[in-house]
């Protein structure tokens, strides 16, 4: 009886470990794999993010960055299109903001359930889908053509603005719906009407991950070329837009608004599709100036959403 | 001399000035909703833009080149003496990239995914995701840029033909470039899994690695179908990187390592010309987008239906 048991136990042990052993062997390589795949992921993107500032460090100066585009590589700069850059996202703010905030507001707060708010939210989901050409197409014939704004600053903030709109939406809905409904009632018992609770409660208390996903919005947006081209954004402007102030009455002018615009993926993009390599390592320095701008706006997102998370306690 | 109204005069004008001033402000809590459902209703007015243009203009398209040659002719020559209409060299350019970059991104993201979400620590995924997120905010012309400069030469060492310009390229950098977004929508989706699913496996005895391909994944195909959809609209609308590194000739060919126009690129030459307005070869760019965003909606159906027959609810 015990001496049975005894070689019954080992013969069922052994049989067992050797598959045991293997699927722990297994388990280990596929977990090897995962990392050995991450790191390359990350390491592939690193380099070839190093490779753009090790080409672009040298051309990188305050000449370039106070001169205008030039035949002659050594003397080009991204003047012009780095203040377009700048003009282009105030517009592409100006446009989204007011829109975005406004339809979130409506959705969370206001909308009834019933086939009319099902579309829009359908349809949200869709557009944040569509490829950013299209869009560029749909402004060209729209805001170009239709409404004869030209190939102007206005044409290319309104059609970023369209294109981050879905992002603007979903970020700000998120936002609203963390708000408690606690504070919603709090203002209805003290009679406050919809309005003035929506005023003054729930849209300070959701700024936080609003901004962050306005931000976030706006540095995919800086990075955006091709609605832009299809718009007709010149690549080579030696000249500013007129200043936003003038002499006469009424002191202030939107002249600039209607001026031809550039900003910088598009003078990039300009400088690498040429020829000579001299002008590719312009196109570097451009990118370098480009992924900052784009790494101190997610950074000012990531700072603002922990600045809120701390000052919020629920 | 005033006489003093009687206290019931009092109560009334009151009343009166009570009710006076609440359907006041009835009318500004109805005039700000009406406000507000105007924001949301942009985001159709958007889509209805799109859609509006792109049709208007194909129409006029149509009805100079018939359907059935766009479909079928082999060549796209639009601004030749001798114009040929075929959409085909156009799509299979971008076919051939989009299945380039998913060879390289569906494996390489899930893999990343089921690492971060089953194997890593809080510390590692803390630290990865957020650089995952940074990388998709790189702008696709700094992307461009690494294709043309960077992995074609390295290419190049491999195959010494290589041309200049080829899909191949291209679509790597696409692969890598959607990687994150893969791997950071399929994790969430996975982290979605309860984690007595997971407990339940591993009291049967499974390993980590069992667990994770047969039970984790299984249940979270639903949201991973949902990045891969993600990532399948990125490739396809993808715009800069094949504009800089794919080459502009539209070419009807399935080989990776040939030059060859995608829809978007196709757009995108025609967009850095001077096409007059109302010319044919105006009217092909949105016979083109049209294509393309038929193609993208194809694919978004096709992955709801995914979505819906895998669903999982706990």
């Amino acid at each position: 009886m015990h001496l049975e048991n005894d070689i019954d136990k080992s013969t069922s042990i052994g049989v067992v470990k050797g598959p045991i052993q293997r699927r722990k062997w297994t388990d280990l390589v596929f977990a090897a794999g995962g990392l050995v795949t991450m790191v390359l992921a990350l390491a592939v993107l690193l380099a070839l993010l190093g490779q753009l500032v090790m080409d672009g460090i040298g051309r990188l100066s305050w000449q370039f960055l106070t001169s205008y585009p030039s035949r002659f590589p050594t003397q080009a700069g991204i003047l012009s299109a780095w203040i377009g850059t700048v003009i282009v996202m105030i517009l592409t703010a100006l446009a989204a903001v007011p829109l975005g905030i406004g339809a979130a507001i409506y959705l969370e707060e206001y909308a009834r359930h019933n086939w009319v708010t099902d579309l829009i939210e359908i349809n949200i989901a869709n557009l944040a889908g569509v490829p950013s050409i299209v869009y560029g197409l749909m402004a060209l014939g729209l805001f170009v053509y239709q409404f004869h704004l030209g190939h102007s600053f206005l044409t290319a903030g309104l059609t970023l603005g369209m294109l981050i709109l879905p992002m603007v939406i979903i970020a700000t809905r998120e936002a609203i719906r963390s708000v408690p409904s606690q504070i919603r009632e709090a203002s209805y018992a003290l009679g406050a009407t919809k309005w003035q609770t929506v005023r003054d409660h729930v849209v300070p208390y959701s700024m936080g991950g609003t901004l962050t996903g306005l931000i976030l919005a706006l540095s995919r947006a800086v990075g955006e070329t091709a609605p832009l081209i299809t718009v007709g954004a010149l690549s080579f402007i030696a000249f500013l837009p007129h200043p936003p102030w003038q002499s006469t009455f009424p002191f202030f002018s939107l002249q600039w608004m209607f001026d031809p615009f550039t900003v910088m993926p598009i003078q990039m993009f300009n400088w690498v599709s040429r020829p000579q390599e001299e002008f590719h390592l312009n196109a570097a320095a451009a990118g370098i100036i480009l992924m900052l701008m784009t790494l101190v706006m997610n950074a000012l997102a990531i700072s603002i959403r922990a600045r809120f998370r701390a000052r919020i306690h629920w | 001399m005033n006489t003093p109204l009687a206290p019931s005069e009092v109560f009334r004008k009151e009343t009166d000035f009570r009710a006076y001033s609440a359907t006041i402000s009835q009318f500004k809590e109805r005039g700000i909703e009406l406000l507000l459902l105007l924001a949301a209703l942009t985001s159709i007015a958007i889509t209805l833009g799109i859609v509006s243009v792109l049709l208007y203009e194909s129409v006029t398209f149509f009805r100079q080149v018939s359907l059935f040659d766009f479909l079928t002719d082999t060549q796209w020559t639009p601004l030749f003496s001798e114009p040929h209409y075929g959409i085909l060299p156009l799509v299979s350019g971008t076919l051939v990239t989009t299945l380039v970059a998913l060879l390289v991104a569906m494996p390489m993201g899930s893999l990343v995914a089921i690492y971060l979400s089953e194997y890593a620590g809080a510390n590692i995924r803390e630290t990865v995701k957020p650089i995952l997120e940074l990388l998709s905010a790189v702008p696709t012309v700094v992307y461009g840029y690494f294709a043309l400069l960077f992995v074609t030469p390295l290419l190049q060492k491999v195959w010494p033909g290589l041309p200049g310009f080829n899909m191949l390229s291209a679509g790597l950098v696409i692969g890598i470039m959607i990687v994150p977004y893969i791997s950071s929508v399929s994790e969430d989706a996975m982290r979605a899994v309860p984690v007595s699913l997971r407990e339940g496996a591993y009291a049967l005895g499974a390993t980590r690695m069992q667990t994770a391909i047969r039970v984790v994944f299984p249940s979270a195909l639903s949201g991973i179908a949902a990045a891969y959809i993600l990532g399948i609209s990125r490739a396809i609308g993808e715009t800069m990187v094949v504009a800089i590194a794919a080459g502009m000739q539209p070419t009807l060919t399935w080989n990776p390592l040939e030059p060859a126009a995608t829809m978007t690129a196709y757009i995108v030459q025609v967009s850095l010309g001077d096409l007059p307005h109302g010319s044919i070869g105006y009217q092909t760019i949105f016979a083109t987008g049209l294509t393309l965003l038929l193609i993208t909606l194809l694919f978004n159906v096709a992955g709801h239906a995914l979505r819906k027959r895998y669903r999982q609810v706990y």
